[in-house]
């Protein structure tokens, strides 16, 4: 029996496969497929101070072997997703992993606070890197000094580890990723959606109506993947990687990348059991490809292991 | 809610660009549908299309274990349905959504109102409503003669009227010029159409109590990429269309 099990930073995780934060929302629905029991952990859809209503419709557009979306970060804010989501999910054996946006650093730090005070979840991740968000969001994760700040000051008032997720929407994300992790990021989650846009021939506009949304999906898995080879050259805290996964054979890549576990986001929308069938299929292709567990695997892509 | 694979039985070309699809599905999946659900279905084999095609229930059928669906091809993904052939498989979810809520009401007289590829929920509806001893009478609008269907299915069940935008099929205009004209009554209507048809059903009839079903580009369809929102009355917060709805009472979304 091949061993599945991963530690990170405040995460005992029983398989490193987990739903991607905005794709799975808290959970309730997919259990309606399997129990989330089977998850190695999950990644809650983020949270604000204040409800957020999000963007208008249309918000999500299919493209090649992907899709835009730009939901805007509609939740119903910290406080009630702390009354009402968690509750449920503190009912199955699954680290809760709370992803958190903000339009300021103070609304950063009041939800990390907040969030960590619950103890409820396991981990944060820190998204700056919403595309598809006018205030907040994407521009926290493109400048490697307000990155810094905003890692540093949550890290001041957070009780679980912190992860933050970095934008692929930048010139060098190795920059980024050395100036979070100077400021104290326990890990690294990466990458969020890139910024595209598809245009709708019979209206002759951008589809979407917030016109840009966040590529997800396997037509970017390549570019996460030399992403998260790079960093992983630079860094020393782990990975979680995310970016088109479909496939177990797609999470051995991520792995070899130098990905620690991994989210599934876009795949979920496709079959919403892909989680749980990675998780069926990991030991055998694992075993196909000559490894005995999953932390032979981590890495091992670079020269040096 | 179930993930399942349906093998298609029959295909057929109704009106323009419209298709019925008829697929074989195991009778323990057909017994909880309620009309105005829908089915999400996958497209292709691989990973080109990342997301389903929500599209809703047209009719079923118990004792052949038959699921019929209605729908138009816009784009690639309809496109690639529209050439599936007898005896492949497809995998659908089912049945997603809330639908109109007949069970809940008591009511003798139903008007519904239906316009494109909104039409098909609506015969499903038509056909339970009859078999609950309700008259229904029924307003269809398309935008040509080309694109009518279901016309004598809907006569079968009742009074149907059909307009057309340009006059080319019975009463040229919208359904509502001739809910006005008929002066057309009812205990309650059901609608589905374009969003415009509904807005318009939606003044025209603000004196009967009514339900809405709305249609909205979906991702998931389950309610957890919150994808297909809709406002309340209030305009306080959005309701997910793909959970929530897509039926909702006409008075408790703002259009």
């Amino acid at each position: 029996m091949i061993d599945l099990t991963v530690e990170l930073p405040g995460l005992k995780l029983k398989n490193p496969i987990m739903p991607a934060s905005g794709c799975f929302s808290f959970g309730q629905e997919y259990n309606q497929f399997y129990s989330l029991n089977k998850l190695g952990a999950i990644m809650i859809k983020a949270a604000t101070q204040e409800p957020r209503l999000g963007n208008p419709t249309p918000r999500v557009a299919e493209t090649h072997a992907g899709m835009l979306n730009a939901i805007g970060l509609q939740n119903p804010g910290v406080t009630t997703i702390i009354e009402e989501q968690l509750p449920f999910l503190q009912s199955f054996d699954l680290p809760i992993i709370a992803n958190i946006a903000g339009s300021s650093i103070e609304e950063y730090v009041y939800v990390a606070k907040t969030l960590s005070d619950s103890a409820a979840v396991a981990a944060l991740e820190l998204n700056i890197s919403c595309p598809n968000v006018k205030e907040g969001g994407v521009q926290f994760g493109t400048d490697p000094h307000i990155a810094a700040e905003v890692t540093r000051r949550v890290k001041e008032v957070s009780k679980v580890p912190v992860y933050v997720k970095l934008s692929p929407n930048v010139t060098d994300i190795v920059e980024i990723a050395l100036a979070v992790e100077a400021a104290g990021a326990d890990g690294l989650s990466m990458i969020n959606t890139l910024t595209g846009m598809k245009i709708d021939l019979d209206t002759r506009k951008p589809l979407l109506a917030n016109q840009v949304g966040g590529l997800s999906g396997p037509a970017i898995k390549p570019i996460a993947i030399r992403m998260i080879y790079q960093v992983y050259q630079a860094v020393k805290i782990p990975i979680i990687g995310m970016g088109g996964i479909v496939t177990a054979t797609d999470v051995i890549e991520y792995l070899l990348a130098g990905a620690s576990a991994v989210a599934i986001g876009t795949a979920n929308f496709q079959n919403p059991l892909v989680c749980s069938d990675i998780i069926d299929q990991l030991p055998s292709c694992l075993t196909e490809y000559g490894f005995t567990s999953i932390k032979d695997v981590i890495g091992g892509g670079h020269d040096d292991n | 809610m179930n993930q399942i694979d349906a093998s298609v039985c029959h295909l057929e070309n109704i009106a323009h660009a419209t298709f019925k699809l008829v697929v074989k599905v195991d009778h323990e999946y057909l017994s909880f549908i309620r009309p105005g659900q829908f089915v999400h279905i996958q497209i292709g084999q691989g990973y080109e299309h990342m997301l389903r095609r929500p599209i809703s229930i047209a009719d079923f059928d118990l004792e052949t274990g038959q699921l019929t669906v209605i729908f138009k091809v816009i784009g690639e993904g309809t496109r690639k349905l529209s050439e599936l052939t007898e005896g492949s498989v497809i995998n659908l979810l089912l049945p997603l959504g809330q639908g109109y809520p007949i069970q809940q009401l008591s009511l003798k007289k139903a008007l519904l109102i239906g316009g494109g590829i909104g039409v098909p929920p609506l015969y499903l509806l038509a056909k339970q409503l009859v078999d609950r001893g309700v008259s229904v009478t029924t307003v269809i609008g398309f935008q040509t003669k080309d694109d009518v269907f279901y016309h004598e299915e809907f006569s079968q069940l009742g009074k149907c009227y059909v307009t057309t935008n340009d006059g080319s099929y019975q009463h040229k205009g919208f359904v509502t010029d001739i809910i006005n004209l008929e002066q057309l009554t009812a205990d309650y209507y059901f609608s589905c159409g374009p969003t415009a048809m509904l807005k318009a059903v939606q003044s025209t009839m603000v004196n009967c109590p009514g339900y809405l079903s709305l249609e909205e580009r979906m991702g998931c369809g389950i309610g957890a990429c919150y994808a297909c929102v809709i406002s309340n009355a209030e305009q306080t917060a959005y309701k997910k269309i793909c959970q929530d709805g897509p039926v909702f009472a006409a008075s408790e979304v703002s259009l």
